[in-house]
């Protein structure tokens, strides 16, 4: 394809001048001067070297380590977005948690619920995806940035209501995606399924989500944004346009569809969850330790690496299949170089971690963002890894996939969620945990159970994969290999919803539970909140 | 990174670039190209059963992608020549698939040309496969008294028979065996066909 060659030559080309121009207006304008300094943004005067460990047991004991942030007001501006979001989120969690495990339960017990077609496998796995994907983990990752834009730019949430307004949309949007896929009205693309038509609602509540967030960082009361920020204000930019064009109707077709789907689908996860999740940690790490992260200066490559390079990968879910050869091992060789911003960011992440494990042990929730940051790291070696020519030929197409899969959403993304949920909610509601022993529990039961489950699926994903490869083995072979091991899913998916049932009656018992707090401030958050 | 536009901007170039590289610049090459000779358009029946396909979420476990003989034994298995990207030009959506839990689908038809088996196999799957773990459809099925005059019966054995009456294949039972017919992509792929080439030890001269 001349034409195509051409093209990309031309393309390198501009684009390389045009990063050169920025270069140096961004070199003239000192806006890579960045200092370790920078990385006390999130710290008020005098907090930083205090640590926030302690799992609060009285409303009194919130008070410690709150400083500017508690005398200013800013949580209770973004109380109601953040309450309505982080209990919508939990409440597909544990919905969707049971309809993962029945599409698990019917891998290996496929006469299971088979008269209606609500409950077929293709459904109910497919309704799992969509609730925990588009509920559970965007809702509670937008609750997150709600409560940690305000803070790390010092200045109330503003239009504090359209992200009220926005949750109801979006959870009607994300109900009527559900009962339409269980229907069987669905687009029929991979992480694309929610018709089309449902696309605009949740496109309309998004906007009720990302103004207010700009807004507020746009009036900001620091000069500096924090890192957190950077991974927010960019995938507030990016995820919106990735929905609407994925999403637009009617326009394409066959291979080419495939590509754009790819192109969506892993984007979701580099450019939406991926930034909520490390924004996310890069805030509650260092906050509840009470020391700045390792090197400010890294967390420029590593943000500014997840942009190139993640931006690319999708096209490696299509290796061996029929689609242009570039385009293949462009998104395999971009997905190797993701080491680089991955690398920058575990350094970031696990040093501090690494040198203060003694805040690992006292803090629950700096338990699960720690852990949840390690499995980023993980998962992310481990992607770019089955990316390599060589090793998808074995993994691709088998449920080591899947156990991937887990890994990022869930090991990573999901255990970020709760560890900021147990730190945020006392903190914006003024009410402890009723049950700080809940806590442990939740955290051992969903390590415990998505160690048996990642264990299983990898090892029997390989079998799988050996079985498809050898050509002296019938294709039975390759199911029966995985029985044993999709039974283990099972037990590990069924510990893990039985944390996240622990976690849904948790919430509800921290709201149902005596009086919230008023502000004891000496600033007054009213004209942000009549803005 | 202090200033809110230009992050913005550049966050979204790179959006751009990547849209144009995996977006854009496969739709030119792909777009372009004709239908493989010899791959016909689905009737209206196969369209409703292909439809059907894809409301129950076959996709989820069925790839329709064979891959090439340097990379995987697929076509030994019965699945068909390397997919090329004109094998899909009548395909919406597009059902290639990531997930092998059963066998690859996009020659079903030639592999297994027999309605009357894959009525059998989608009312219980287990009645022709023991190691099956494919959901049965049995809401695709109706179990009547007795046959009625243009009813197509499911043939079963014994221990899967219901207790009483026999069991008759639904409007959509019927149109989603008429698509797993029409799963057919044996054809010659034509010369130059697009196809992800990296397994070969050379590209083949263009």
């Amino acid at each position: 394809m001349p034409l195509t060659v051409g093209l990309l030559l031309a393309l390198s080309f501009a684009v390389s001048l045009l990063a050169l121009a920025g270069l140096i207006w961004a070199i003239n304008n000192r806006q890579l001067k960045i200092e370790q300094a920078h990385a006390y943004t999130i710290f008020a005067e005098g907090e930083a070297g205090e640590p926030d460990v302690d799992t609060p047991e009285s409303p009194l004991e919130i008070d410690r380590n709150q400083y500017d942030v508690r005398r200013a007001g800013l949580d209770v501006v973004s109380r109601a977005p953040v309450l309505l979001l982080v209990g919508s989120g939990v409440f597909w969690l544990v919905l969707g948690s049971f309809f993962g495990l029945l599409a698990s339960l019917k891998l290996h017990l496929p006469d299971l619920l088979t008269d209606q077609a609500f409950f077929t496998f293709g459904r109910a796995r497919t309704v799992h995806l969509n609730l925990v994907a588009y509920g559970w983990l965007s809702m509670t990752g937008i609750a997150v940035a709600m409560w940690v834009t305000p803070r790390i730019f010092h200045t109330p949430l503003r239009f504090a209501r359209l992200p009220v307004i926005g949750a109801v949309l979006w959870n009607i949007g994300v109900a009527s995606g559900a009962l339409a896929i269980a229907n069987g009205w669905t687009d029929g693309e991979e992480w694309l399924e929610i018709p089309w038509q449902i696309d605009i609602l949740l496109a309309v509540a998004g906007a009720f989500f990302v103004l207010p967030l700009l807004a507020t960082a746009a009036r900001r009361e620091v000069d500096h944004i924090y890192v957190t920020g950077w991974y927010y204000l960019a995938a507030l930019c990016w995820f919106p346009i990735l929905f609407t064009i994925a999403n637009i109707p009617y326009i394409h077709s066959g291979a080419q569809e495939a590509t754009v789907n790819w192109w969506f689908a892993h984007n979701v996860l580099g450019l939406w969850l991926t930034p909520l999740g490390v924004g996310a940690a890069y805030y509650f790490i260092p906050k509840i330790i009470g020391k700045p992260i390792y090197s400010y200066s890294l967390s420029l490559l590593g943000f500014w690496g997840l942009a190139l390079f993640y931006s690319q990968v999708g096209i490696h879910h299509l290796i061996g299949g029929p689609v242009p050869t570039w385009v293949v091992t462009l998104s395999i060789v971009h997905s190797v170089m993701m080491f680089i911003p991955v690398i920058a960011v575990a350094i970031n992440q696990h040093v501090l971690v690494a040198r203060n494990m003694w805040a690992v042990r006292e803090s629950v929730p700096l338990r699960f963002v720690a852990t949840g940051a390690l499995m980023y790291t993980l998962a992310s070696f481990q992607g770019s890894i089955e990316a390599l020519r060589s090793v998808n030929s074995v993994t691709h197409f088998t449920h080591y996939t899947v156990g991937h899969a887990h890994l990022g959403a869930y090991g990573f993304v999901s255990l970020v969620m709760f560890g900021a949920i147990y730190y945020m909610l006392p903190r914006t509601t003024g009410r402890a945990w009723p049950w700080p022993r809940a806590i442990a529990w939740h955290f051992w039961l969903v390590i415990g159970g998505f160690a048996i489950y990642f264990v299983s699926l990898t090892i029997g994903g390989l079998l799988q994969g050996f079985a498809m490869l050898d050509a002296t083995r019938p294709f039975a072979d390759s199911v029966r290999v995985t029985i044993a091991y999709l039974e283990w899913r099972s037990i590990g998916g069924a510990l893990m919803t039985a944390g996240h049932l622990l976690l849904g009656a948790h919430v509800v018992a921290l709201l149902a539970r005596g009086p919230a707090w008023t502000p004891d401030t000496g600033y007054n958050p009213e004209p942000a909140v009549s803005e | 990174m202090n200033r809110i536009v230009p992050l913005a901007t550049l966050a979204l170039g790179i959006l751009a670039f990547a849209t144009l590289l995996l977006v854009i610049a496969p739709a030119a090459q792909i777009r372009q190209l004709k239908a493989t000779p010899g791959l016909q358009p689905y009737t209206a029946q196969e369209q409703r059963g292909r439809d059907i396909y894809v409301a129950q979420g076959c996709l989820y476990c069925h790839s329709q992608q064979p891959r090439a003989p340097e990379q995987a034994p697929d076509a030994q298995r019965g699945w068909g020549r390397a997919a090329v990207a004109s094998d899909y030009v009548h395909d919406r959506p597009h059902q290639l698939g990531t997930m092998r839990t059963g066998p690859d689908l996009k020659n079903v038809g030639a592999r297994l040309p027999s309605r009357d088996w894959h009525l059998t196999h989608l009312y219980q799957p287990r009645a022709i496969f023991d190691w099956s773990i494919m959901p049965a459809y049995r809401y695709l099925f109706e179990v009547k008294a007795r046959a009625e005059p243009g009813d197509i019966v499911v043939a079963l054995p014994d221990e899967f028979r219901p207790d009483t009456g026999v069991v008759v294949a639904s409007e959509d039972a019927l149109d989603l065996v008429a698509y797993l017919l029409a799963l057919d992509r044996t054809m010659p792929a034509p010369d130059g066909a697009v196809r992800d080439h990296g397994y070969e030890s050379r590209e083949p001269s263009e």
